[in-house]
């Protein structure tokens, strides 16, 4: 009798258990509605509303009738050489500070200090950034505003992303190789260049391509480094200023009245696709590469 | 003392080794003889990989490790200060426990001693390279192959590449931290036929568990035993045939008898 009981009371908890659980599923299902769902409805309404205006005249013409016909050439080359420069900066600055950290640094004062700037500076607001640059590239060193400027104040927003990325990617090499490296008679130096960056490459040119896809979507610190409302032709050295596609949008959505939707919308299905082909980029190299690794 | 005789190549006089606070190794003197095999075996923690990692300042590598003594290694101190490591390791090559290939091809593997050291380039490297290969018997399996990838091999083969690694920038002694622990009874074999091929042209210094192994390959045998108070230390040290078969420490007739388990 008392055993049937027990069997019965089983059965009862088994079956409320089985409720909490799909009562779990539903909302962790629905917190995952919530988070893509937005992306979608931007995304789809971008791409609906701007496509049929994107065609080869809008990607290689200059803007027309005060920017209301024509195309957008000058903001996808300018974006373009921001991106460029910023890499040309961030890239050997933001590796070779993480081979540093990764591969000599000891753990000093110093070295925590360092690393306490590089978390601090992934978390300052990019409207920060901007108006660091414009006094120290822009006026201090008298850059005045153009792609240098821009590019330098993209490359330092970029920098912590780039060093922390690249510096968890050495560390994920064993240590083993750099042991081998070292009984074999090389310097430290010669096995982080020939055994663990070519192992950590991957995961640095994808932490790269992560940093450099933010830099080139963000409007702030270029505003007052670099970005011109209007240029009737393209820049022709460093020195000179850029339109850029963030910049763009910003102006043709704010700033100019009556501006035709279907412009708003194809920049920013532009703007859009080439952040995504980044991103596609440093996936693909992700995949890519892990393929071939043991650990 | 063991080596009497022949040429003694390291001579070790009261080494001790601290990592941080802790004693890992107390007062070992030994001398090691050229061109033969010497095993060193013990019970884990007895010191013997850190006795090994002493003889190519491998325990530079690792933070808050001393070693105090002296190690000669033809007559020359290699703890004085002011030691070129980087040529000291050139001359004293090392085998790990687990194969460890660079993932790279099978010819940048055995490559890249030689590229550091810049000893060779081109069509001297290529034959660097072979009879690198052709040493550590290997040359055989993966002539046709020298550009796939070292990680395809099988273990015993990628161990075999390891030592070809090694024996490619011309070592003059090469130590072996348990270099067959991680491999099959068939590819062991073929490793310690290896290391007595080799014992022809280089001083071989083995830490190994296999007590079995010890006494096939070894001319020398180090026994090392944990003190009372957890440092490491040499407990006997003599021929192989005399260590295994006259044991005159208490210790080590109840370790390779397998009284400890």
């Amino acid at each position: 009798m008392s055993g049937q009981d027990a069997r019965h009371g089983q059965r009862r908890r088994r079956a409320g258990r089985l409720w909490v659980q799909r009562l779990g599923f539903l909302l962790l299902g629905l917190a995952a509605v919530v988070v893509v769902a937005p992306i979608l409805v931007v995304v789809v309404g971008i791409v609906a509303r701007g496509i049929g205006t994107v065609d080869w005249e809008f990607l290689s013409a200059m803007p027309r009738a005060g920017m209301k016909e024509g195309g957008i050439l000058p903001a996808i080359v300018g974006t373009l050489l921001l991106t460029l420069g910023t890499a040309l900066v961030a890239v050997p600055v933001g590796v070779g500070g993480a081979v540093y950290l990764a591969e000599y640094a000891r753990d000093t004062a110093f070295t925590r200090a360092i690393r306490l700037a590089i978390v601090n500076l992934a978390g300052i607001p990019s409207i920060v950034y901007g108006l660091f640059g414009l006094g120290m590239f822009v006026l201090f060193l008298r850059f005045g505003t153009s792609i240098l400027a821009g590019s330098l104040t993209l490359a330092i927003m970029t920098l912590p992303v780039v060093i922390s990325t690249s510096e968890e990617a050495l560390r994920a090499v064993p240590t083993e190789f750099r042991t081998v490296a070292a009984s074999l008679g090389g310097t430290r130096w010669q096995g982080v260049r020939t055994v663990v960056l070519p192992q950590a490459l991957p995961g640095i040119i994808t932490g790269v391509l992560l940093g450099l896809l933010r830099a080139a979507g963000e409007t702030a610190p270029i505003l007052f480094t670099v970005a011109a409302f209007y240029l009737p032709q393209l820049p022709r050295s460093p020195l000179d200023q850029t339109m850029a596609l963030p910049y763009h949008l910003y102006v043709i959505s704010t700033q100019v009245p009556g501006m035709p939707a279907g412009v708003q919308n194809g920049t920013a299905f532009v703007l859009l696709a080439l952040v995504l082909l980044l991103n596609f980029a440093a996936a693909w190299i992700r995949r890519h590469f892990r393929r071939r690794r043991p650990w | 003392m063991a080596g009497d005789g022949a040429g003694v190549k390291f001579t070790v006089r009261e080494l001790g080794v601290r990592y941080g606070e802790r004693l890992a190794l107390r007062d070992v003197s030994m001398d090691i003889a050229e061109k033969k095999i010497t095993a060193l075996i013990g019970p884990s923690g007895c010191g013997k990989s850190t006795f090994l990692r002493c003889l190519n300042r491998m325990n530079d590598t690792i933070s808050g490790a001393r070693a105090r003594g002296r190690i000669l290694l033809d007559g020359a101190d290699i703890l004085a200060p002011g030691t070129d490591v980087v040529a000291l390791r050139q001359r004293v090559g090392m085998v790990f426990q687990r194969p460890n290939p660079f993932p790279q091809s099978v010819f940048d593997n055995v490559a890249f001693g030689p590229r550091v050291l810049g000893l060779a380039s081109g069509r001297l490297l290529a034959s660097l390279v072979e009879s690198g290969l052709r040493a550590a018997d290997l040359w055989d399996e993966v002539k046709d192959g020298l550009a796939q990838d070292a990680l395809a091999l099988s273990l015993g083969q990628q161990q075999r590449l390891c030592i070809a690694r090694t024996i490619a920038v011309a070592p003059e002694v090469i130590l072996m931290d348990e270099p067959c622990s991680a491999l099959d009874p068939i590819s062991t074999l073929r490793v310690e036929e290896l290391m007595r091929t080799l014992a022809a042209r280089y001083t071989i210094v083995i830490v190994t568990h296999n007590m079995h192994q010890a006494a096939r390959v070894s001319d020398f045998t180090g026994f090392f035993w944990i003190g009372e108070d957890q440092a490491g230390l040499l407990a006997e040290y003599g021929a192989t045939a005399q260590v295994f078969t006259r044991p005159r420490d208490r210790r080590t007739e109840d370790y390779i008898t397998g009284r400890f388990g």
